[in-house]
């Protein structure tokens, strides 16, 4: 469970900041008033979609370390053997890094008021992320065909249920990213869509940072690193 | 704070809402069933909770008739009677009272207490309702299914949760169940969602975190903890059904069962037991922490005393909500793992009772020289005071390795965890819906009715359960639906189970008492005014009650002071309530 031990202890970090940053040890029996400083409830001034965004992001950050913390315990028992990697995967993390570039220019294109270059970003952006789900397809097509299937050997189990996982919540994202685009082709000022493009790409990074680390458990090179710390400690 | 961005300004909550910016519901469909309203989306919850829970009762009922004359009823065989234990535990626990504080309580109460029109998101909160009513119906579906709901005890350990020795293991009933879980959770991901948002970014003017009522602190860090454990389960969930549905083996080892070998190999059971556990222990806080907000706020009005000890009430919530991440293998002590690890649990489950003693003395210290109102609300929260020391002190024993390793598997462990976990929670929701009901429908419940439900309900429960330790510490193992002639049981426990289980259906009775009083009273109950209880909360300066569409009228309260102004010596009333600007600032800023 230490994955999870970590993420959470990481959430609490985060909590524990923003909660010393509240004035938890104000007297409110002595404090009857009104509230002079801005704004006037102490609450921070993100917007409540982007503060939406992030606690869910939390939760899928929860449920990928759950994950990988099941992924570890199931490691170490004997019938595990390493699941071979397809080289396509390289390319499909390719395919995702270029959607988050391209979102953070769509940011960065809305901010400014470009609409040509926020529409070929946005486009760009849905298109790579097909293009990344395509290719994970043919990566479970390729692990198929060498006989690698979802039932005979855990590793590869997991490798089937963890790409499903995030190719769904790649889809998910997807669903709002193909109405941006729907908006943005049709029209709508840059400055409407400026709230709904940074969700778009606040989404996209935190999936890509978490794919970076799937893919470096899954390939084992997580569990060698976690082997070269166990061996520095002891 | 003080650099005023005019792209800041925007974002806070204007006092005067327009008549285009809130959703206006046009049709009868989109004002009561297909609702964005918190308020109508909370009374959905709790129907739904309420009527799901009404079969948990009706299934506990029947083990006990089962417990107490075994074979005297045909139709209970064993396999029923394992069926009808594994659906009490899971409606109980998380259908019934997970939905109705988070999504019941927590809908209806946050909003009016911060000071907001609704939840941010109501969208997603109306999706929330509905993908929970769906998980219910799934749940429900799986009684009408061909062999049955499954029948692997609450916690479905595996491997014997999908083997053909279960009731529902090879039929559908498992995966039902394990559909319906994680429907439940991707719905309840979605109103947690808003509980959240809503606490930290919708609240009026002047409605800091520190002049927040303990109830929705509660409820806020309850929503925080179950958003982070659920996924858990989640993930449990997922891997169960791999395992069941297409033959994985994340958690089933190598089996010969019926004399064949099994397709699974080399899973971990107790891998399992960890992903459960992560979820299962944060889960008794997401139900306690709101039960422990509720209360305070129950005494604090009734005993017309502020809360004694208000910061150390918040820090020991967020303090109880870190903690309990941290003790989750205590359930897992006769599993078989390392001393250390036992020894490490153990301490984290002792710490844990120290800020929640703290709560406790503060409850007790709040009822001290206090102006004690002996309502119904108030009695229910006494109640829970009582039942939730005596539950937690049992909590202490099985803490400890040494002595739960022997009482682990008995009637022990059953009444400890339905006095803390069962009776409490419950004491606090009866006591929550005497207090709030003349908000929702402007009529008080029936005084006498209400206090026959109170006394039968609370006298009745400490004889089911008392009892139950007695039975515990003699050996009487849990999960067994008939004891038989057994040497080391005493004739004692089969007469003291034949009594629990009169007790158990005379508690019982009396909670059909309080469904019929829901009804009768929102006809014939007294009428019940703006403010009956004088609480000092927002949701009683509403512009009417019930409160209409959009909660606060034409402009939004601005708090002035924390929720606890009772008995202020000089003050006019023996409360002020939260928008109340007070002699001294009267006419000053507001």
């Amino acid at each position: 469970m230490s994955a999870i031990l970590i993420f959470l202890a990481l959430v609490t970090a985060v909590a524990g900041w923003w909660l010393a940053r509240q004035r938890l040890m104000s007297k409110p029996w002595l404090e009857a008033g009104p509230v002079n400083a801005f704004p006037e409830t102490e609450a921070s001034l993100l917007h409540p979609a982007k503060l939406g965004l992030g606690v869910f992001l939390a939760v899928v950050g929860a449920l990928f370390a759950l994950f990988i913390s099941a992924y570890f315990m199931r490691m170490v028992y004997a019938d595990w053997q390493a699941a071979p990697m397809p080289r396509l995967l390289w390319l499909n993390t390719g395919m995702l890094l270029l959607a988050s570039v391209a979102l953070q220019c769509a940011v960065v294109a809305a901010h400014k008021g470009q609409v040509d270059n926020l529409r070929l970003a946005l486009l760009v952006g849905a298109l790579t992320s097909v293009a990344f789900l395509g290719g994970q397809l043919l990566a479970w097509r390729d692990l198929a065909a060498g006989g690698y299937f979802a039932a005979e050997n855990p590793a590869v189990s997991f490798f089937y249920l963890i790409t499903a996982m995030h190719g769904l919540h790649i889809i998910g994202g997807l669903l709002v990213l193909g109405r941006t685009n729907v908006r943005a082709w049709r029209g709508e000022r840059p400055a409407k869509l400026t709230l709904t493009t940074e969700l778009c790409a606040m989404y996209w990074h935190v999936l890509l940072v978490v794919w970076l680390v799937l893919f470096a458990v899954l390939a084992g090179w997580a569990a060698d690193f976690v082997d070269i710390c166990r061996q520095l400690l002891s | 704070m003080v650099d005023v961005t005019p792209h800041g300004a925007d974002l806070i909550p204007p006092a005067e809402v327009g008549e285009m910016e809130l959703y206006h519901p046009h049709s009868w469909w989109t004002k009561y069933v297909f609702s964005q309203d918190a308020k109508v989306i909370a009374i959905q919850y709790s129907g739904t909770a309420l009527a799901i829970g009404l079969v948990a009762l009706v299934l506990s009922w029947l083990m006990r008739l089962q417990l107490g004359f075994p074979g005297t009823f045909d139709f209970i065989t064993p396999e029923a009677y394992y069926q009808f234990m594994t659906m009490h535990g899971m409606i109980m626990v998380i259908y019934l009272l997970t939905a109705l504080f988070l999504g019941g309580f927590g809908n209806y109460l946050i909003p009016l207490m911060v000071g907001a029109r609704d939840m941010v998101f109501p969208y997603v909160n109306m999706l929330s309702y509905w993908i929970y009513l769906l998980a219910v119906l799934v749940l429900v579906a799986s009684f009408f299914a061909p062999g049955g709901p499954t029948g692997a005890g609450w916690t479905l350990y595996p491997p014997q949760a999908i083997l053909s020795g279960t009731p529902g293991g090879t039929g559908p009933g498992i995966i039902l169940m394990l559909v319906s879980l994680i429907l439940f959770i991707i719905g309840f991901t979605m109103g947690g969602l808003n509980y959240v948002v809503t606490v930290l970014q919708g609240r009026t003017r002047g409605m800091t975190l520190m002049r927040l009522p303990l109830t929705v602190w509660g409820i806020f860090t309850a929503t925080v903890m179950a958003l982070l454990a659920f996924p858990a389960l989640f993930v449990a969930c997922v891997m169960m059904l791999f395992d069941r549905a297409i033959g994985s083996s994340f958690f089933m080892p190598a089996i010969v069962e019926m004399g064949e070998q099994s397709p699974h190999n080399g899973g971990s059971p107790i891998m399992f037991q960890h992903l459960f556990w992560f979820f299962g222990h944060p889960e008794v806080y997401i139900v306690a922490l709101p039960a422990f907000g509720i209360v305070s706020d129950l005494i604090s009005t009734h005993a017309r005393k502020n809360i004694f000890g208000y910061r150390m009430m918040v820090w020991a919530i967020v303090g109880i909500g870190a903690l309990s991440f941290v003790v989750w293998a205590h359930h897992m002590y006769v599993s078989g793992m390392h001393p250390y690890f036992g020894f490490f649990f153990a301490t984290t489950t002792l710490i844990i009772a120290v800020p929640t003693a703290i709560k406790v003395y503060n409850w007790v210290l709040t009822l001290w020289r206090g102006d004690i109102h002996l309502t119904i609300p108030m009695l229910f929260a006494l109640a829970f005071i009582v039942t939730f020391v005596n539950g937690g002190l049992t909590g202490l024993f099985l803490g400890n390795v040494v002595v739960d390793v022997p009482l682990s598997d008995t009637m022990f462990v059953v009444a400890h965890f339905h006095m803390v976990m069962g009776v409490a929670p419950i004491m606090v929701v009866f006591g929550a819906v005497y207090h709030w009901y003349p908000k929702m429908t402007g009529r008080m419940l029936n005084e006498w009715m209400g206090r026959f439900h109170f006394w039968v309900t609370f006298i009745g429960a400490y004889l089911i359960f008392f009892p139950m330790h007695y039975v515990g510490l003699v050996g009487v193992p849990r999960r067994y639906p008939e004891l038989g002639d057994t040497a080391f049981i005493p004739p004692s426990v089969h007469t003291l189970n034949e009594f629990i289980t009169v007790a158990a259906l005379t508690v019982g009775f009396a909670q059909l008492v309080f469904l019929f009083n829901l009804f009768w009273s929102i006809r014939h109950g007294k009428e019940a005014g703006d403010n009956p209880w004088r609480a000092t909360t927002l949701e009683w300066q509403t512009a009417g009650t019930p409160p209409p569409h959009g909660n606060f009228g034409k402009e939004l309260p601005v708090v002035y002071r924390w929720a606890y102004d009772y008995s202020v010596p000089g003050a006019a009333e023996d409360f002020i309530a939260q928008n109340d600007p007070g002699p001294a600032t009267q006419g000053g800023p507001a």
